[in-house]
């Protein structure tokens, strides 16, 4: 059961259009889950669903010709409430939340850092604006932050360019920088994907450490079911700016009853599985996002499309912590309750 | 009776790293060190292992898009005629391009923006004497319908299509000129997940109907599991274990293998093992350590791995030839 107490964000049916040559994008189309302190959050979906923009509107890091339409993006700072969206991006009040209470680890470690500057600047940078240590402090801290993060020799690395740091000491440097002022909610857009899966291995297992010392509230974005099964407590599936399901990791894992779940689930081979399991593709690709389905979003390529799909389902929920968008659910659903019965 | 199509001695791609004013060569990335393989006929062989590993440069330097420093690569022809590509003249490699094919890693970079699909695809066939604009047309056609695409789709542009169709497109290309053998370098990495099990499975069919061998190189394991009859694990330029996909997962003999596989999130909330966290980085190629190369990240490392290099060495699980690199195996060796 949900804690209202232990709710450290709460993103309530938000909208995130872009408009380009007079077009109008619904990336991201009335999305709304909560994210506990302590807890892990992953939000799964394939390439152009709309999960890395709802990061982005979390950290009002929109590009300028997008915009928040509607919704509610609640922050919970100890006793007191913060409503994101109604801040100006640039705003005081923005600044402070971003890279203090509210931290995100970027997709790809190449490119977020800055070749100009040395690693150490860039960690200290978050130091100096939103703490009062002093300069020698603050290096202390940048060290310390590094060391905690695993890379040898911090005290001579701290100084060094990202150049001469591989993908996955990047990444962990990244990950010093998010954490450098203990946020409350850390934001992770596919902290692995450009990185081997030995090294994969090294910044999961630092997350999880992270989560555990700090209680701090993860939310993990990733298109990987595996990565979902290591490291989510809750998980919300996205396809084209919607949630279609959301629960615990043990609901979607174990029951998954929206088709779309159940798809994603059946097309990635599962290692140890052996040469003679069925992977079924799903069909067709993901829509043009300027020239969508009318109603539910995945009824093209769904098997069990019939007309009452013509209707954008709304959310169901089917027992606390699960809740789907899909009209025919009661028919998975059921056979889940038949098999634990027998 | 298992044949080779292809046989790898010795094999090993050096580059050449260079400094100073004079642009002096310093040393040499050693991308392949010495590798030894048959590819037989009618599998699929998988090349697995970490970036910088050495697998793209492996599969490129069969084919002779990178020039081999050392070692011969042979091939067998249906007939058992035995011809070694290595020393042959550029142009004498015409014939046997025809043979050896490739599908690349990025569908967004491989094909010419400036072209048609038509266009990108009939130089190879024009080269090999399909001289006939119509017949040329005819053979595309054909093939983009064997890969689920639309015949009229030749006369489009590579930015109209999607990641899923340009790798198809790719793949097209590869069989245009009816090879024998197909790279498939991370030919599904870069596609998403639903897509990839399109192209996967689509894959599978081409090689059923065409008689096809793959040497297919991934760093997704799972990927090569449920694809590849064979899989090669590769660690800084070598061959660190190579046996029947099922035994690598169930009789893993070399400590990296075994590493490499816990590391891979499964999804699957039953199957949930403990991961085995390597310590550090790749070490750089240029300067491998002395010893096993792996043995400054390995846990169960002991003082012979420090000084002496392990050589792949055969053995038994299961009943089918294993072959593992490694100082610390117990299992007695089969001398060949």
């Amino acid at each position: 059961m949900t804690d209202k107490n232990n709710i450290a964000l709460s993103v309530k049916n938000l909208k995130t259009f872009f408009y380009t040559n007079n077009r109008c994008n619904k990336a991201v189309n009335g999305v709304s889950f909560d994210v506990e302190k302590g807890k892990t959050l992953c939000i799964v979906g394939e390439s152009g669903c709309g999960k890395s923009v709802t990061a982005a509107t979390i950290m009002q890091l929109l590009p300028t010709l997008s915009r928040i339409e509607e919704g509610e993006i609640i922050f919970r700072k100890d006793d007191k409430t913060v409503n994101i969206e109604k801040l100006e991006k640039n705003g005081k009040e923005m600044r402070n939340i971003r890279g203090s209470d509210i931290a995100m680890i970027f997709q790809d470690p190449m490119t977020a850092l800055n070749p100009v500057y040395t690693v150490g600047f860039q960690i200290s940078e978050n130091l100096k604006y939103h703490t009062s240590l002093n300069r020698k402090e603050i290096r202390e801290k940048s060290i310390s932050l590094l060391n905690d993060m695993g890379i040898p020799l911090p005290e001579k690395r701290v100084d060094e360019y990202p150049h001469s740091y591989s993908g996955g000491m990047r990444q962990r440097a990244m990950i010093a920088m998010a954490m450098a002022c203990n946020p409350k909610i850390l934001i992770a857009d596919e902290p692995t994907t450009a990185l081997d899966v030995t090294i994969q291995a090294q910044i999961f297992e630092l997350m999880e450490k992270l989560k555990e010392e700090n209680d701090t509230a993860i939310i993990l974005i990733t298109h990987d079911m595996g990565v979902v099964a290591e490291l989510a407590d809750n998980v919300a599936v996205m396809y084209m700016g919607n949630i279609v399901e959301a629960g615990t990791a043990d609901d979607v894992l174990r029951r998954p009853t929206h088709p779309y779940t159940k798809a994603l689930l059946e097309s990635v081979p599962v290692l140890g599985r052996g040469k003679n399991q069925d992977i079924n593709p799903i069909k067709g690709s993901t829509p043009d996002p300027y020239n969508r389905p009318i109603g539910c979003q995945f009824a093209p390529r769904c098997n069990w499309q019939t007309e009452s799909c013509d209707v954008m389902p709304e959310i169901i929920q089917i027992n606390k912590t699960h809740e789907i968008r899909c009209h025919k659910y009661e028919q998975f659903f059921e056979k889940y309750n038949e098999k634990r019965d027998s | 009776m298992k044949k080779e199509i292809l046989k790898l001695r010795d094999f090993k791609v050096y580059f050449p790293v260079k400094a100073g004013v004079f642009n002096r060569t310093v040393g040499h990335v050693m991308a392949v060190d010495g590798v030894d393989l048959d590819i037989y006929r009618g599998e699929v062989l998988g090349l697995a292992g970490e970036s910088g590993c050495g697998k793209t440069t492996l599969g490129k330097a069969i084919l002779r898009l990178v020039e081999p420093t050392n070692g011969k690569v042979t091939y067998v022809s249906k007939e058992n005629d035995e011809t070694e590509l290595t020393s042959l003249e550029k142009k004498d490699m015409d014939p046997f391009r025809k043979k050896l094919q490739i599908v690349f890693q990025d569908p967004h970079s491989s094909l010419n923006p400036s072209f048609t699909i038509f266009g990108s695809l009939q130089d190879p066939l024009k080269k090999f004497g399909v001289n006939s604009k119509e017949e040329r047309r005819k053979i595309i056609g054909d093939l983009l319908e064997a890969v689920n695409m639309r015949r009229e789709y030749m006369d489009r542009y590579p930015h109209e299509f999607s990641g899923g169709q340009r790798q198809r497109i790719g793949i097209v290309r590869a069989l245009c000129l009816d090879p024998e053998l197909i790279v498939c370098d991370e030919a599904v990495s870069a596609l998403d997940v639903s897509i990839q099990a399109q192209v996967l499975q689509l894959l599978m069919q081409l090689k059923k109907d065409n008689n096809l061998t793959y040497l297919f190189i991934t760093h997704d394991l799972s990927v090569t599991e449920y694809l590849c009859d064979r899989i090669a694990v590769m660690y800084l330029g070598r061959i660190v274990e190579l046996c029947d996909s099922e035994d690598l997962y169930k009789n893993t003999l070399h400590p990296y293998s075994e590493a490499l596989i816990s590391a891979i999130p499964v999804a699957d909330l039953d199957k949930k093992t403990k991961r085995i966290v390597l310590e550090g980085d790749v070490p750089s190629p240029v300067n491998p350590p002395k010893g096993c190369p792996f043995h400054p990240r390995c846990p169960k490392a002991k003082d012979i791995c420090k000084t002496e290099v392990p050589t792949l060495k055969k053995y038994s699980t299961n009943g089918n030839e294993h072959y593992a690199s490694c100082h610390l195996i117990d299992l007695p060796e089969i001398s060949k």
